[in-house]
């Protein structure tokens, strides 16, 4: 039986810049993913509010992303992002890990298309949403 | 007739150098990722030096794609910053002793931001510029877009909105 978590794992220490993030994966299950990155105070982007930085919210909704679209039956060799739309709803709390679930709503050969939600710990509001289409690159 | 002399040209780069260096040096995020922003006249470059920590693709390899975006956002968050700090910098509204103390204005919130993935980010620096379609009293436009070796082929570009600080004097 392969272990699945530890899979997930090595994944992520082969994406350095997910890694250098200290990403670590929830679940992985055909087409969708949950990934989640603890609270550092090197990614905090408002020195006065002490909030992450979009950018590393960025990164973390982009490699859930792209991470669905890899554990999709469908999944292609290797994928790539093609575009990704982030709405920020509110700053996560300072302090709180945060965790991204990313689903394929739909592939076609050529395209993946994938929404993502971030929480901290209110599970109820998200801080951001993401969706984005996904290339499709067989072998 | 006779205008003021004009200031100084070391007065005037030191004064400009304070202000943006005050603005990027006190995010901890953009020191983590490395960005450096460059200035001539009002014009801001940004810059993301190679490092293997950004590589999101091993075996291409290629950058991650969320290190560009994230370069892309702080792009137009210190450009569309920096432009509204413009005038009350010139004009001396601004005191740069309070903003040396770390006494910063408020950063705008990204609202919402679209990046469109052009090319494969190569193992190497990235450049970005942006320019303000919009920028508001409430709510600003910003498009940004990034390049490596050639400026006429962009590999990355961005649209976002941003609601803007209010002002103390206008509360």
């Amino acid at each position: 039986m392969v272990d699945k978590s530890k899979i997930a794992q090595q994944f992520i220490k082969a994406l350095p810049h997910s890694a250098a993030l200290g990403m670590e994966f929830i679940s992985l299950e055909d087409g969708t993913a949950g990934l989640a990155m603890d609270y550092d105070e090197r990614f905090i982007g408002d020195p006065e509010t002490k909030v992450i930085s979009g950018g590393a919210v960025s990164a973390l909704l982009d490699t859930c992303c792209g991470a669905a679209v890899l554990t999709h039956p469908k999944a292609p060799a290797r994928t790539a992002t093609m575009d990704l739309r982030i709405d920020y709803m509110r700053g996560a709390e300072p302090g709180q890990r945060i965790s991204a679930f990313a689903e394929v709503y739909h592939m076609t050969r050529s395209v993946a298309f994938v929404r993502a939600r971030a929480f901290d710990d209110d599970m109820e509001n998200p801080v951001a949403t993401a969706t984005g289409a996904f290339t499709m690159e067989h072998k | 007739m006779s205008r003021p002399r004009p200031e100084p040209v070391q007065v005037v780069k030191q004064r400009r150098d304070a202000v943006l260096k005050a603005l990027v040096s006190n995010i901890p995020y953009y020191s983590f990722m490395g960005f450096q922003f460059d200035r001539r006249g009002d014009e801001v470059t940004a810059i993301m030096p190679y490092n293997d920590s950004l590589i999101g693709n091993p075996m291409l390899p290629a950058l991650h794609g969320g290190a560009s975006a994230a370069f892309l956002e702080a792009t137009a968050l210190i450009v569309l910053s920096w432009s509204t700090l413009w005038e009350d910098m010139e004009s001396g509204a601004l005191s740069l002793d309070e903003l040396e103390e770390g006494k910063l204005p408020r950063l705008p919130k990204t609202i919402d931001f679209s990046v469109d993935y052009l090319r494969t980010g190569l193992p190497r620096d990235s450049y970005a510029r942006a320019t303000l379609n919009r920028s508001g009293r409430r709510y600003a436009s910003v498009f940004v877009e990034a390049w490596q070796d050639q400026r006429s082929r962009p590999y990355v570009q961005a649209t976002g909105h941003f609601l803007m600080p209010q002002r103390q004097d206008s509360a």
